[in-house]
């Protein structure tokens, strides 16, 4: 192969090194989302009622601790998991008994998830489940006209309730 | 990897090469250099990473700002900086892809190669985190799409109190310090990368991390053309209130969030620690025989320092001699090391067969195949040869069988490296060697330029025989008798022709041994 023959090769390489560098760079471009959807998230982290009541104790009790850790409160630690469920237009799109987090189970119990769904007019329907029986004590509902690619997100902060952040 | 899938890998790859060493030439192949390549790229991203540092703001809208700025306000200098960074990121991912491909290919990852190869896996994930870092950096819309799925695959793990995805869940969740951190990781991380690639080299002598210098500059003209033709471009300023439809995405290092959305974060944890798993287990799982070591003969060793200086993994070192009175210094192999290339019996200057001793001992010697057997063996080949343009062909185990050219007139040694043979044996079969019956030449084979299995065997052979490296070949030996003719395994046909070749010119040139 002579010297003019080689430099060609070379920059033939060379530049399909480049273009595929350049191309694999941006493209193909990766559909996320199609254009009549929108995403809803579920997300919030909330630390349930414990799972028991809390108790006084007595003159005697306090007097058998050590002086700094003499609180007239004696609380169980286990907090009970947070019951969720959310519906979209009557359909459930998610339901779960989230646990608390910690080794003695007494922190926060948290949640992430998202939904795909049609852009357009929809009915939100959520509850929450905080205590120990397992009963709702939070409910909220909205409905909302979402946008292609718009991203509503659903909060919960206590002792507000639920928020429709879009 | 089965073998006859490794086979016909291979082949696949030799075919690719020989295409790039018709235009680049063996020594300027950039497949044989990837190694080098990567690092070469690394220091691109580096100069050029320090350039953008300078002008980067960090903040939720300053980051995109001051990108755009440097991008559109100086286009001439900023915006090719930010190309190149860019595009040596990429290109750093397919020389480290090729790079691995090609070791597994040849099955380099076993026997004494298990350190470099293992200590080659955890740069596989610092590299992916060292590039994502600087995608999110930007902050636009691809940046946005990227931290979340990050964030949502990292979820999985149940390593964290909370989801790491809240932090994007709306525009007000991210401030400015994330910016800060960011910028501390996309330094950080590169920087531990870097120290992963330095261990991975350090069992390797002579680590070939800069790219031949026409390479290098070929390279970076073509990435910088790249940059000029196609500048890297942010997208729209990330919005989480909205989600991207579509995203430009990089596939060089972004390719995990769609495989993570077209399966599941689990999926794709359970393929990415699989694959990593299977890198890492491999030199476990392809158990190779344990090689013979190289052993050291303390009489017959000066300590001069020519097997230190050549082998390839940094096996030899000097120590005070064992013999007192002697010399001041010995070689002294570390078994861990060896790579049973016996190119530090090559280097040896007592291998020569000119020496008049019964047992023929190197003062650094291989147990397959010690110097004295290799006398031994040509010897009585040199004495049954007969016919004309009697040749000794000399090669090794890893390259073309030298075995398959073996027949009238041709004896065939093999060694296990090229690197293994003393320049003098060549001598000593030309000069009739001590039966009395010479050869009229010798061809020498191995692997090709760039390619052999102990990295220097045919490098050092050539510069043997150019009087450029000790031990040399003697000036005075004909070099028409002599010839090179490199060939990888599987080329068996190449060799045959250059054998030839080579026969017809002895018969031209060589006066014939009477």
């Amino acid at each position: 192969m002579n010297t003019t023959t080689r430099y060609l090769g070379q920059a033939v390489l060379y530049g399909a090194f480049a273009l595929a560098i350049g191309h694999f760079s941006t493209a193909p471009a990766y559909t996320h989302l199609a254009p009549d959807q929108a995403l809803l998230k579920l997300s919030f982290s909330h630390g349930a009622q414990r799972v028991g009541a809390c108790r006084d104790r007595s003159d005697e009790e306090l007097a058998q601790l050590p002086p700094n850790m003499r609180i007239r409160q004696d609380c169980p630690r286990e907090r009970a998991p947070v019951i969720v469920e959310l519906e979209m237009d009557g359909v459930p799109l998610y339901r779960a008994a989230l646990p608390p987090s910690g080794l003695s189970r007494d922190g926060s119990a948290s949640v992430y998830r998202r939904f795909v769904v049609p852009a357009g007019t929809h009915h939100l329907a959520a509850r929450l489940s905080d205590n120990a029986k397992g009963d709702f004590d939070y409910r909220a509902e909205k409905t909302l006209t979402l946008a292609p690619a718009q991203v509503v997100v659903v909060e919960f902060h206590a002792p507000a309730g639920f928020q429709f952040l879009h | 990897m089965e073998p006859n899938i490794r086979t016909q890998a291979l082949a696949a790859v030799r075919a690719v090469e020989a295409v790039f060493d018709r235009a680049f030439g063996a020594q300027d192949n950039p497949l044989r250099h990837l190694g080098a390549l990567g690092f070469y790229f690394f220091w691109v991203m580096a100069v050029s990473g320090i350039y953008l540092y300078a002008f980067y703001d960090t903040g939720v809208t300053e980051a995109y700002h001051s990108v755009e700025r440097l991008t559109h306000g100086q286009w001439y200098l900023g915006g090719v900086m930010r190309s190149l960074h860019r595009y040596a990121a990429d290109a750093f991912v397919v020389v480290i892809g090729l790079h691995l491909a090609k070791e597994t290919v040849n099955a380099r990852y076993r026997g004494f190669r298990w350190f470099s190869w293992l200590t080659g896996v955890p740069t596989l994930w610092l590299a992916y985190a060292s590039g994502i870092g600087g995608y999110w950096l930007v902050w636009d819309r691809v940046a946005q799409f990227s931290a979340t799925a990050t964030a949502e695959w990292l979820d999985w793990l149940p390593l964290f109190g909370e989801p790491l995805a809240r932090n994007f869940l709306t525009p007000a969740a991210v401030n400015d310090r994330f910016f800060s951190l960011l910028a501390f990781l996309h330094i950080g991380i590169p920087l531990l990368l870097l120290l992963a690639m330095w261990v991975h080299i350090q069992r390797i002598s002579l680590a070939d991390v800069a790219p031949p210098r026409r390479l290098g500059w070929g390279t970076l003209a073509a990435l910088a053309a790249l940059s000029v033709a196609k500048p890297a471009l942010s997208a729209a300023a990330a919005d989480l209130a909205t989600e991207p439809g579509h995203v430009a995405l990089d596939w060089f290092y972004l390719f995990v969030h769609p495989l993570m959305y077209q399966t599941s974060p689990a999926m794709t944890w359970a393929l990415t620690f699989g694959a990593t798993l299977m890198l890492a287990a491999a030199p476990l799982l392809s158990r190779a025989k344990p090689a013979p070591v190289a052993r050291v003969s303390p009489p017959d060793c000066n300590g001069c320092g020519r097997c230190v200086a050549d082998c390839p993994y940094s096996a030899v070192q000097l120590i005070p001699h064992s013999l007192k009175g002697t010399y001041k210094l010995q070689a002294q192999v570390d078994a861990a090391l060896c790579a049973s290339c016996g190119i530090c019996a090559g280097a040896c200057p007592s291998s020569t067969p000119f020496r008049s001793i019964g047992e023929l001992v190197s003062g650094i010697d291989m147990p397959q195949l010690p110097i004295d057997a290799l006398r031994r063996q040509l010897n009585a080949g040199l004495a049954q040869m007969s016919g004309p343009a009697r040749t000794v062909v000399v090669g090794c185990d890893c390259a073309a069988d030298v075995s398959t050219v073996a027949g009238a007139g041709v004896l065939a040694l093999s060694l296990p490296c090229i690197g293994n043979l003393p320049p003098a044996f060549i001598e000593y079969a030309l000069r009739r060697g001590r039966q009395g019956v010479g050869a009229d030449g010798v061809l020498i084979t191995g692997c090709r330029g760039g390619d052999c299995a102990y990295r220097f065997g045919n490098e050092w052979t050539e510069q043997r025989l150019a009087g450029a490296r000790e031990p040399h070949l003697r000036a005075h030996v004909p070099r028409h008798r002599v010839q090179m003719a490199w060939a990888n395994g599987g080329e068996e046909a190449d060799l045959a022709r250059a054998l030839a070749a080579f026969r017809a010119e002895l018969v031209q040139k060589t006066v014939p041994a009477t």
